[in-house]
């Protein structure tokens, strides 16, 4: 049988994990709300966390999409398309191709023709991934009772551990932020560019508390991404 | 706390739905092989393993003990099928709270971060169909060198809004950590490839100093 990266099959095989994913995130969305108005939450929260998670959602979609346009030169739209709209990402994706594809002696440089290859990319892309999503059914409810016997104990600290390892985070980022900073003056761009965002974000902070602008806490985070995003598409041509 | 009924269920469902995912995932390089009938040699696939699994198995079983804390049940069943963890799903699970005012592992907190992990798998699913099935059109448009630098900044254009937010209200705790990674950065600027192993690095660090400065009263 000939084999084409962009055949029907693989379309339907996608479009199959893709209403997976839009049945499991609608059950658990229609539930959430349900439950919000069950305890009492105000609607109107809970309809403006929908839009702001929305609107936050769209700059990072469509860089999702770019990775989609990256790998499909070389498998196809079908793998790249199910691949992105599940666990993986970019930066693992590419690296499970590439590391495949020289294992059995491969250019990742023109579309993939063997189904052999390609069958063999599936199985390390999704092998490589699996371990995290099995795990969450395994380790959650150990973690989380680990979570309450801290607060249960002491409830400024369980507060306290939980900022702590998102600041954990949000310092790796920003710190790989600074990585390219002896390349000269456009390994700068990125420094720009996030000094740009924090800004923004002061700015935002102040109408919100100084001037009472409230329906911008909303939109604040997206609102500064993007026009920090504007930000870099001026500054890059003119340093670089 | 989340009520404990409510709260055993969404365990249920989500246990229910995360092993069907893990079924569909495996399903798809099944289907591949049985379709056009071409079972890869067990040697390649593992050579090809070799190369990604040590780092991805570390890094994700990390991610589950990092993230899940701060998504919550229903948020952590979703997003570990969802993934784009780091640049989408817990900023976005994290600011939602933020904007109601609602902290993780509350009742209230469970709903406003599953609200946000939904809408926002959602909608990246949407956008990439729709965005694959029109690729034609928008392939120039989404590769065009103009916008190119706004797409390679996009973690340093989240980083910086969300940043300053939380190291506003706990400069405290961020200056070690902060300062750590960018020394680390600079020193070794071909980490940045792995920042995924780095954050558990930076929470380690983080959460010492926190208890060091709740020790001393200083926070």
């Amino acid at each position: 049988m000939n084999f084409d990266p962009n055949s029907s099959f693989l379309y339907l095989v996608a479009v199959a994990v893709i209403l997976f994913i839009l049945a499991q995130s609608l059950f658990f969305l229609i539930r959430a709300y349900k439950r919000g108005k069950e305890i009492g939450m105000d609607v109107k929260k809970l309809r403006k966390t929908i839009t702001s998670s929305a609107i936050f959602t769209v700059a990072p979609a469509v860089s999702i999409l770019l990775g989609v346009l990256t790998l499909s030169k070389f498998l196809g739209l079908p793998l790249p398309w199910i691949r992105l709209s599940v666990i993986g990402a970019i930066t693992y994706e590419l690296p499970a191709a590439t590391s495949t594809a020289s294992a059995l002696g491969v250019s990742i440089s023109e579309t993939i023709t063997s189904p052999t290859v390609y069958s063999a990319i599936v199985w390390v892309m999704t092998l490589g991934i699996l371990p995290s999503t099995i795990l969450v059914p395994v380790l959650l409810k150990r973690i989380q009772g680990g979570l309450i016997s801290i607060k249960s104990k002491d409830s400024k600290w369980g507060d306290l551990l939980i900022s702590a390892m998102f600041m954990g985070m949000i310092s790796a980022f920003m710190g790989m932020v600074f990585s390219n900073i002896r390349k000269g003056l456009p390994g700068w761009i990125p420094i720009f560019v996030m000094l740009f965002s924090a800004v923004l974000m002061a700015v935002c902070g102040l109408l919100i508390n100084v001037f009472k602008i409230k329906w911008l806490k909303d939109y604040a985070l997206p609102i500064c991404m993007i026009g920090a995003m504007i930000f870099a598409i001026i500054i890059t041509p003119a340093i670089s | 706390m989340v009520s404990k009924s409510y709260d055993d269920k969404t365990h249920y469902y989500g246990k229910v739905w995360i092993w069907t995912a893990v079924l569909v995932f495996i399903l798809v390089p099944v289907s591949a092989c049985v379709y056009y009938n071409a079972w890869p040699p067990f040697i390649s696939v593992l050579k090809g393993l070799l190369g990604v699994a040590p780092i991805f198995w570390t890094v994700g079983s990390i991610e589950v003990i990092t993230f899940t804390p701060m998504l919550g049940t229903a948020g952590s069943y979703l997003a570990f099928v969802t993934g784009n963890l780091t640049n989408l799903k817990v900023p976005c699970a994290i600011n939602a709270m933020e904007i109601n005012e609602v902290k993780s592992g509350t009742e209230e907190g469970e709903v406003v971060s599953t609200i946000a992990v939904a809408t926002s798998s959602i909608v990246t699913t949407l956008i990439i169909a729709v965005g694959t099935l029109l690729l034609g059109t928008l392939t120039p448009v989404l590769n065009s060198p103009v916008l190119k630098p706004a797409f390679d900044n996009i973690l340093p254009a989240l980083f910086g809004a969300l940043g300053v937010v939380y190291i506003s209200k706990n400069w405290k705790l961020a200056a070690t950590p902060m300062l750590f990674m960018i020394i680390l950065f600079i020193s070794a600027p071909s980490l940045a490839g792995s920042v995924g192993i780095l954050v558990p690095v930076g929470a380690v660090i983080s959460i010492l100093m926190a208890r060091l400065l709740y020790k001393n009263k200083m926070i």
